[in-house]
């Protein structure tokens, strides 16, 4: 199945950590393991952004929608039904890939910055929504203490869920970018016309991307909520999808790892630097300036550039 | 739920009151407009320059004493405030970096966003505040037995004189027309011997004062807090992508739709007002993805 994916030199890497992240919450503290869940949750978010960013070229604006529609319909499968919770767990992703599927269908016809615009303002709809229905989503104030099943509840085993639940994820995501349909999507992202003419349909690769992008999104809401036991609109408010965006700028977005590499390393510094001072998105926005001037092609992009002849990564490069 | 008993005098009421909000969405989306028409720069942390508009008013006003020539002075030394901060970040970094990709520059503006609601936290602190208006436009008026404030029928006075101005500026002053120019083909009009980067540092400083003003302007009417600036910038962005990019009569009429649904949504179904405007996007969007008006684009 891996064949001509994945060479010796990043299978044993990836074995590696692996090994390494399972054994990890045996000698740290708590707050530690939970720190790395969120490192996970949030990863997995930026990676999934990154299918249609990245990979397809599409300006996707607002995938903090599909983040936070997987985390609404976790949390309100748990309290409004009696289901098995693993009904919940299945019902969250697909309802973030049928807003997906309904804000695409609207969307794909345009491209880029008309595409991204329209997105913002379906999906300002849906937060809206969200905002004020009261006595169904709780407004405002979210839901919290919301009653994750025992089984994962604690924080060792959350973080052992969304750890198991991320690496799948990534595996799965990092099988669809380089199959066929990955390589029409990557196709399409450096030249729309062209692809047209050799007779891709277009938006219908990028109506399946999106949904699919929205589909992982919606794992990391319901792991998010899984983490954290609540939900709040925050959660798909605009701002946060442009920080998920700096996430894969950051990173490094012609890269399968970078936005992962990103996340981490805006999870690291809000913690960090939140135990210093409360102004750390002043700290953010001078990092992302310096960022946007001298390594545009992100953190990763960049020593991808640099080392290229001396690793063989099977990393996907620029052009 | 729905409850509707809306009487005459309710309505036009609502209406009164939604047209002043047009007032400040329009004076606000328009300087956005202007910028995304001319400069190209999707400006995010245009609604961080409305609440430094609003809190430089309040200081202002206070500074000043508080009599009523303070007020009319920090209403014109705020937004001229905010035109300098401007001027700054033009000359110092954006003039670097026009020919970057728009998701680059979104993301540039936004890091501004956010260093800018950091600072505003750090010399205002997270408290909230509140100018009042003058004497003169305090208190309200009753129409059809209902009352109206002063200070919404002032500002009802000052959106057609903005919006006035901003015409007489594009279309009768050289400057102006040489920035509609540039809007459609800078290489042409720095070919003729235009230096075009001022053209367009002009146009940046224009646009973010009018993003001043409409903060001076409303800081009386409710309390000057942060988060201004993120609600605000989702709905000027909204307006201008309704109305047309860079076109300042498409602001005015996505202002409208805008300020109109969501005052009239209140009688309608308050709990669920914020939705109205979003539908009312979504719909014109869905069938005129490209604006309502033409696009300079």
């Amino acid at each position: 199945m891996f064949k001509g994916l994945i060479n010796r030199f990043s299978f044993s890497f990836l074995i590696g950590f692996t090994i390494l992240f399972l054994i990890l919450p045996h000698f740290l503290p708590r707050f530690y393991i939970y720190f790395f869940s969120l490192i996970f949750v949030t990863g997995l978010l930026a990676t999934s952004l990154n299918m249609v960013l990245g990979y397809g070229g599409m300006y996707q604006f607002h995938h903090a929608v599909f983040y936070g529609v997987g985390a609404y319909t976790f949390a309100l499968m748990l309290i409004k039904t009696n289901l098995s919770p693993i009904f919940a767990f299945i019902a969250a992703p697909i309802a973030s890939a049928i807003i997906g599927l309904i804000m695409g269908l609207i969307c794909v016809r345009l491209s880029k910055l008309y595409f991204g615009m329209l997105q913002i303002s379906l999906g300002s709809l849906v937060w809206a929504i969200v905002f004020r229905w009261y006595s169904f989503t709780g407004g405002d104030n979210g839901i919290h203490g919301i009653p994750i099943p025992s089984i994962i509840s604690s924080t060792s085993k959350a973080y052992y869920f969304t750890f198991i639940i991320t690496l799948i994820s990534l595996i799965v995501m990092y099988m669809i970018v380089n199959s066929p349909f990955g390589r029409i999507f990557q196709a399409i992202r450096d030249n729309p016309e062209r692809s047209e003419a050799i007779g891709v349909n277009v938006k219908r690769h990028q109506l399946i991307g999106l949904v699919i992008a929205a589909f992982f999104g919606g794992i990391a809401g319901t792991l998010f909520v899984v983490v954290e036991g609540s939900v709040f609109p925050d959660l798909m408010f605009w701002t946060f999808s442009l920080e998920i965006l700096i996430m894969c700028l950051l990173g490094g977005w012609f890269t399968f790892l970078g936005p992962f590499l990103g996340a981490s390393i805006i999870v690291t510094l809000r913690t960090v630097i939140g135990i210093y001072t409360e102004y750390w998105t002043l700290v953010l926005g001078i990092i992302l300036m310096l960022l946007i001037f001298f390594l545009p092609e992100g953190v990763l992009g960049y020593f991808t550039e640099k080392y290229k002849g001396r690793f063989k990564t099977p990393i996907v490069n620029k052009e | 739920m729905i409850t509707l008993n809306i009487t005459i005098s309710g309505l036009f009421q609502q209406i009164l009151v939604g047209l002043s909000r047009t007032t400040i969405l329009f004076i606000v989306s328009s300087g956005m407009s202007l910028v995304l028409g001319v400069l190209r720069i999707p400006n995010v942390f245009h609604g961080s320059l409305y609440m430094i508009g609003a809190f430089l008013a309040y200081s202002f006003a206070n500074f000043l004493g508080g009599s009523i020539t303070g007020f009319w002075l920090a209403l014109i030394l705020a937004p001229l405030g905010v035109a300098f901060i401007s001027f700054i970040v033009e000359r110092g970094v954006f003039c670097r970096l026009y020919e970057r990709e728009h998701l680059m520059l979104l993301l540039f503006t936004f890091a501004f966003m956010l260093v800018f609601g950091d600072l505003v936290k750090l010399i205002w602190g997270s408290d909230y505040r509140s100018l009042n208006a003058p004497a003169v436009l305090q208190g309200s008026f009753s129409i059809f037995g209902l009352p109206f404030p002063r200070y919404n029928l002032f500002l009802l006075v000052i959106g057609p004189l903005v919006a006035f101005g901003l015409w007489f500026l594009t279309n009768k002053t050289k400057i102006g027309k040489i920035s509609r120019a540039a809007a459609v083909d800078r290489e042409m009009v720095g070919a003729v011997g235009i230096n075009v980067s001022w053209v367009f540092a002009f146009v940046f400083i224009i646009g973010c004062f009018l993003a001043g003003l409409g903060g001076a302007l409303v800081a009386p009417t409710q309390n000057i807090t942060q988060g201004m600036d993120h609600s605000i910038i989702i709905e000027a962005f909204l307006i201008v992508i309704i109305g047309g990019l860079g076109n300042i009569w498409g602001a005015l009429l996505g202002a409208l739709i805008f300020g109109l649904t969501d005052s009239i949504g209140i009688l309608v179904w308050p709990q669920f007002a914020i939705v109205f405007p979003y539908i009312a996007v979504v719909t014109v969007l869905i069938f005129r993805p490209k604006g309502l008006l033409k696009s300079v684009w």
